[in-house]
């Protein structure tokens, strides 16, 4: 090296800045653009932008909008940015979508941290009021197959479908909504284990391995791990989210979740797997708000609409018989609880029902059944 | 939780992922590196149920810096001169920030490692806190620093404008091409080990100095998520390296990387830093010697190197020539004078440099005085409008710059500039470097290899190209950087408010016409063209001192 260099001073400055009355605060002189104190590239959906508005719309930014240079890298074969034919659904303004839950920075960690801290002290009060004591062996097995199963399918939802379509949206809107919904199912998936654990250390009969070949082996689960396997093959980001989150939650997520779940474990004695389901259920309305709100605009686009939704029948056709298969192989588990309070029949119904409703919405119709 | 508790639930949760077998998860993103012979690393853990509420409680601490500013008139003591420099800033950074978010499927991709792709979840979601956070700021900064304007516009200004662009490089550059080039190369082995350490930490120091206390707050706090992403980087890194077929497109990715971030973040930082402090003692470290600090003794000295008994080739010529230019060829100073020559077309105000300032850069610099001095005094003696043009547009002795086709800084080391034909178009690049990133390394073909998977570089890399031929005075009201007056401009090369007579308008800039160095360059016949090019070298583009003129 030829430069003379200089070495930084090893200790700090023997000085320190002295602050100075400087007067930079607003209102303090008149001038044009003085009062100019909001964010104005954007309209926003009300009167005055949320924050929510001003700290997400255009921060990804979109050649349609203000970005005047274009993309400055490229893929090899495909542009670089944000391209819209990441799906074949059409918009004729991506922009339009707001998410209704408006999560941000602030949001996020509220929120997931009241989750999370109602969680442990859940688990912590079952644990000191001796709740597992009253568990017969067949429900302690039912967790530890079932429940443990279930999170392996949270957490490749989360790893493979979300994480990986939050890349590809066209606004930032719909890729923050996406990233929000992938950390709910990691963390959901990470509740599940964590308390697949808790339970190990409580309840001697309680298997902790079992979750592991139940969810590679067992027959009554390969319906589920194939349809979340071929979940996160998809390639168009839309179609993902909209077989995810459309058809295989309600079909299945909701069917053993709320549908199964929720509705014996009281009975079984179990008061505390509830509280944990009950979480992931709240996680999966909170991104139902944002699943139905995107695909209402894209089946409702002036232009696009009837296209779209062309596009999302034949995505019912491809999914929803996927998704019932699983949900059809699943249902012996419904009689090996002893207490059996609801038949798969019953369960499957208000799934299904649930899932009309939704679909409607949309102005989509189910598949028949074959 | 206990240590033991601890590993137990690490262990736990490493049971989440499965091998499939009836699909696999679709690959969006290629790459050309090779891990299938990697032994895995891990990088470190982090559960979620204790995640969340660890960031949550640094946001609380966050959200009482923000009450307690405000409370205590925070904006009374604050600098102009620096937070007409977070116009720009602030203007970018959410950007990149957000782009580390969208890198992450990239490398999840590319990696065969469920710990990694925990570690690298965990990092998309920090990278959403970052992103909104500095958006955050910057709203509480428009709502109570005495100049909106410029604040008003951000992302519109980040858009569309040649400072913008140059900053926006640093956010596509993660989420474009070959994704380990992109998402583990630039972003997390060169960006965020090092680079991270003058954005967040060198510059919220400045801020302190400057009476802003928020942003040291803010960026802070975005800082001491970035140990976690380094180690995620660093695990990749550690799996790349044990393929031998790797090597050769590592060395190229770090050569690229490292002088890509060293051409963006000092040219921004640097003046920031320098151009942007009221404080001018001696003993305050100077960005070259916190550059030297923290990226040549912490990060190349001390991580950088002890790579290379793992077989990982290090651009120590690069690292080198960087310093020189920092030091030696005085590139922030260039950066800054350039910064303060476009004024016009900037949205936010640039301070003039005093006798004070001159003295301390001196000081600092050895030789700044008689390449810079005198233009400064002219920019002052410019500062108002009526009698003369913006210093751009008058005789100065300044020539403006050919732009970079690579980083998109101008080459502003004039002896460095280097003219090629490169698809078919004459192109100038500050820098052999620069050269050799556009027109070999972002190509389907290195050394002789198949790179199917590397990126390209896109789009109007020259602003001025957009605006070529047209009147000064449209080209800033079609970019929208003109106050709620209809006439005056965002941009001015003073800090006075108070005289309405000292503030340009559209009509002090109508009549100027615009031009592109890149499309005059095109015109050129051959014999112009190196006429032209070895001027350029030659010309120290110096302004002779007032005495003279
Ligand atoms: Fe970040
Ligand atoms: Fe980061
Ligand atoms: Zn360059």
């Amino acid at each position: 090296m030829n430069a003379p260099v200089k070495q930084a001073p090893a200790k700090a400055p023997q000085s320190f800045p002295k602050p100075e009355f400087t007067g930079a605060e607003a209102g303090m002189q008149t001038f044009p653009s003085s009062t100019s104190r909001s964010y104005n590239y954007f309209k926003p959906q009300k009167m005055r932008a949320t924050v929510y508005e001003d700290v997400t719309i255009d921060v990804q930014p979109d050649p349609e909008r203000h970005l005047s240079q274009g993309w400055l890298y490229g893929f090899a074969k495909s542009p670089g940015g944000y391209p819209q034919d990441w799906t074949v659904l059409k918009s004729g303004n991506w922009h339009a979508f707001l998410d209704p839950n408006e999560e941000w920075e602030q949001t996020i960690y509220r929120n997931n941290s009241n989750i999370v801290r109602q969680i442990e002290l859940n688990l912590q009060n079952a644990k000191e009021a001796g709740a597992y004591a009253h568990w017969s062996p067949t429900w302690i097995r039912f967790v530890a197959d079932n429940v443990g199963a279930w999170m392996h399918a949270e957490h490749g939802l989360g790893m493979h479908v979300f994480v990986s379509a939050q890349r590809s949206a066209p606004t930032n809107m719909i890729n923050n909504a996406v990233c929000v919904n992938s950390v709910h199912r990691l963390r959901f998936a990470q509740d599940l284990a964590l308390y697949n654990l808790d339970l190990s250390e409580s309840i001697e009969a309680f298997d902790g391995k079992a979750h592991k070949d139940v969810w590679k082996s067992s027959p009554f689960w390969q319906g589920v791990r194939e349809n979340v396997e071929r979940l996160t093959a998809i390639g168009d980001w839309a179609e993902a989210i909209f077989a995810t989150n459309v058809v295989f939650e309600p079909l299945v997520g909701v069917l053993f979740r709320s549908d199964l779940l929720m509705q014996i474990a009281a009975r079984n004695g179990d008061y505390i797997t509830p509280t944990l389901i009950g979480a992931g259920e709240n996680d999966y309305n909170r991104d139902l708000r944002y699943t139905r709100a995107l695909f209402s605009l894209l089946a409702n686009d002036a232009e696009y609409g009837e296209a779209n939704r062309a596009v999302m029948q034949s995505w019912l056709d491809k999914w929803v018989p996927v998704s019932r298969h699983a949900a059809v192989e699943l249902q012996p588990i419904w009689s090996q609880p002893s207490e059996r309070t609801i038949t798969f029949a019953e369960s499957f119904a208000a799934a299904t029902a649930d899932f009309n409703t939704l679909i409607a919405d949309f102005g989509l119709t189910s598949p028949k059944e074959k | 939780m206990s240590r033991q508790s601890l590993s137990k639930a690490h262990e736990k949760i490493t049971e989440l992922s499965w091998e499939p077998t009836f699909a696999t998860p679709a690959t969006r993103f290629g790459t050309d590196y090779k891990f299938d012979k990697s032994p895995k690393k891990d990088p470190l853990k982090q559960i979620l149920r204790s995640y969340f509420p660890m960031e949550e409680e640094k946001d609380n601490r966050v959200f009482g810096a923000m009450d307690g500013a405000i409370r205590g008139n925070m904006f009374r003591q604050v600098q102009e001169r620096w937070m007409e420099w977070q116009k720009l800033f602030l203007s970018i950074i959410p950007f990149p920030e957000i782009s580390a978010a969208r890198a992450m499927p990239l490398a999840i991709d590319a990696v065969p490692n469920p710990q990694i792709h925990n570690g690298l979840a965990v990092q998309m979601i920090d990278e959403v806190r970052h992103s909104t956070i500095q958006m955050n700021l910057k709203r509480l900064y428009m709502n109570h620093y005495i100049d909106p304007a410029g604040f008003d516009i951000t992302e519109k200004g980040f858009a569309n404008n040649y400072a913008g662009t140059i900053g926006r490089q640093f956010g596509e550059g993660f989420i474009t091409g070959d994704a380990i080039t992109a998402a583990n190369v630039y972003l997390t082995l060169v960006a965020e080990t090092a680079f991270t350490n003058t954005l967040f930490v060198a510059m919220p120091s400045e801020a302190a100095a400057n009476g802003d206390y928020l942003l040291p707050t803010v960026f802070h706090s975005v800082q001491s998520d970035e140990s976690r992403h380094i180690s995620n980087g660093y695990s990749i890194l550690l799996m790349a390296l044990a393929d031998e077929d790797n090597r050769q497109l590592l060395e190229r990715d770090l050569r690229y990387a490292w002088w890509n971030n060293h051409c963006v973040v000092d040219a921004a930082i640097g003046t920031f830093i320098e151009y942007g402090t009221k404080d001018r003692r001696k003993d305050r470290d100077s960005y070259a010697e916190m550059w030297r600090r923290w990226i040549y003794d912490d990060y190349y000295r001390s991580y950088l190197m002890p790579l290379e008994k793992y077989g990982l080739v290090i651009p120590h010529d690069l690292v080198e020539e960087a310093w020189d230019r920092i030091y030696n060829k005085h590139y922030v100073h260039r950066v800054a004078q350039f910064f303060a020559t476009g004024w016009p077309v900037n949205y936010w105000r640039i301070d003039a440099m005093t006798d004070k300032d001159f003295e301390w850069f001196e000081h600092k610099y050895p030789g700044w005085y008689d390449q810079f001095g005198a233009w400064w005094e002219a920019y002052s003696r410019l500062a108002y409008p009526g009698k003369n043009k913006p210093i751009a547009f008058e005789n100065v002795g300044y020539e403006y710059p050919h732009r970079c086709w690579t980083c998109m800084v101008p080459a502003l080391i004039r002896e460095d500039l280097v003219v090629e034909k490169v698809d078919n178009q004459w192109r100038t690049y500050c820098s052999e470097t620069c050269y050799w990133t556009d027109a070999v390394a972002f190509r389907p073909e290195y050394q002789g290899r198949e790179t199917p998977s590397m990126g390209r570089l896109t789009g109007d890399r020259e602003w001025e190209t957009l605006h070529h031929g047209r009147d000064l005075a449209d080209i800033i009201s079609d970019l929208g950087y003109v106050r709620d007056d209809g006439k005056t401009l965002i941009p001015q090369p003073h800090l006075d408010l108070s005289d309405p007579k000292k503030l340009w308008t559209l009509d002090d800039v109508r009549g100027i016409e615009f031009g592109s160095p890149n499309v005059t360059l095109n015109n050129m016949t051959e014999s112009e063209r190196e006429a032209f090019a070895s001027s350029y070298r030659s010309n120290p583009n110096r302004t002779p001192s007032t005495a003279k003129v």
